[in-house]
């Protein structure tokens, strides 16, 4: 590999690109796509094109074998997102084990008192009203989406523009009361029953979790589920 | 806002460059394929310098040893290298590993 290359590489890696580097494992060419745009010494036909997308899609590498080369296409996505709403006791837990599982974290909650450094040490919250923040945060489909408040005047504004993204998971707080009451108002605003069967409530696995870290792992778990066995997860 | 710490445990890819540029010869193992129940998954690396000392990992620890030596040759003649390991059970048992796996390894010379 060219130190230039990787040198490319990992600048595209730390600006949150998304980065696929082809290379032929005989005779260690290679080829370097950032956001698509593509610059090296493998040519990109249109076979390997589509291996690539295909291998960007599921966000895993492979070994190919297109035009008479094995070529070794790696996949350099950014870290998928969970973004919480509600800077409440569950998310204190819940922002270093979604690290560990590999997640960038935001926290949004326009409320001061809940929002504090004394809770939250490492990390900084947007204060934003929820609707604001996460259209600004653009949720696509490597986002996960956690309301967190019980508060309808904040968990709602997420949820709406949730709905309405790509994001892969969208997990509510709440019973089947609180469950009961907010399809009731997004009925209002005009979502439907496909859009409730996005949300998943009460939030997180049916694991008896109790405390605020033990709701946590459930919900790390649930979203690990979504990801990697989304057939049961929707079942 | 969004945390912009390194999420990624392993930053081997930046470590080879900062080698590289700092004048050592640098070799890179990265793991193409993988059958059964490897440890490691496909991407997984190691940034080998010429000196042996290595960063990253490859496997549970078992074929760590071999890649090193495979990649120092290649840091020598400059031909990239695919190579082939079973982890036999009894290999995977001694360093703790799940049983049974085979890994293939695609080792490059950082020019």
């Amino acid at each position: 590999m060219k130190l230039t290359n990787l040198t490319a590489l990992n600048e595209a890696r730390a600006a949150g690109k998304s980065v696929l580097l082809f290379s032929d494992v005989e005779r260690g060419a290679e080829t370097l796509t950032i956001d698509g745009e593509g610059s090296g010494d493998i040519e990109i036909t249109t076979a390997l094109k589509e291996a690539g997308e295909k291998a960007h899609n599921e966000d895993r590498g492979r070994l190919v074998e297109i035009d008479n080369k094995r070529i070794f296409i790696q996949v350099f996505n950014p870290a998928r997102r969970i973004v919480i709403v509600g800077a409440v006791h569950i998310a204190q837990p819940l922002v270093p084990m979604a690290r560990l599982a590999g997640y960038a974290v935001t926290i949004v909650d326009p409320r001061g008192a809940w929002a504090t450094p004394e809770r939250f040490p490492d990390i900084e919250i947007d204060r934003r009203w929820p609707d604001e923040a996460l259209e600004a945060l653009e949720p696509d489909s490597r986002t996960a989406i956690v309301t967190l408040t019980h508060d309808p005047k904040l968990d709602d504004p997420a949820l709406t523009v949730a709905l309405r993204s790509d994001a892969f998971y969208i997990g509510a707080l709440g019973g089947k009361k609180t469950a009961g009451k907010r399809v009731a108002r997004l009925t209002e605003a005009g979502f439907g029953p496909a859009d409730f069967a996005r949300i998943r409530g009460p939030v997180g696995l049916d694991i008896g979790a109790i405390s605020p870290a033990e709701i946590a792992v459930s919900i790390v778990g649930q979203i690990t589920e979504t990801l990697h066995r989304p057939e049961r997860a929707a079942a | 806002m969004t945390d912009t710490q390194m999420l990624d445990h392993d930053d081997v890819l930046e470590r080879a460059a900062a080698w590289k540029e700092g004048g050592d010869a640098v070799a890179l193992a990265t793991v193409v394929s993988t059958w059964g129940s490897s440890p490691r998954q496909v991407g997984s690396r190691l940034a080998i310098k010429g000196d042996g000392a290595f960063i990253g990992s490859v496997s549970g620890g078992c074929i760590e040893g071999a890649v090193v030596e495979e990649a120092l040759s290649a840091i020598e003649d400059g031909n990239t290298r695919v190579l082939e390991f079973g982890v036999t059970d009894e290999m995977a048992w001694e360093v703790g590993l799940a049983c049974g796996g085979e890994i293939s390894i695609f080792v490059e010379r950082l020019d």
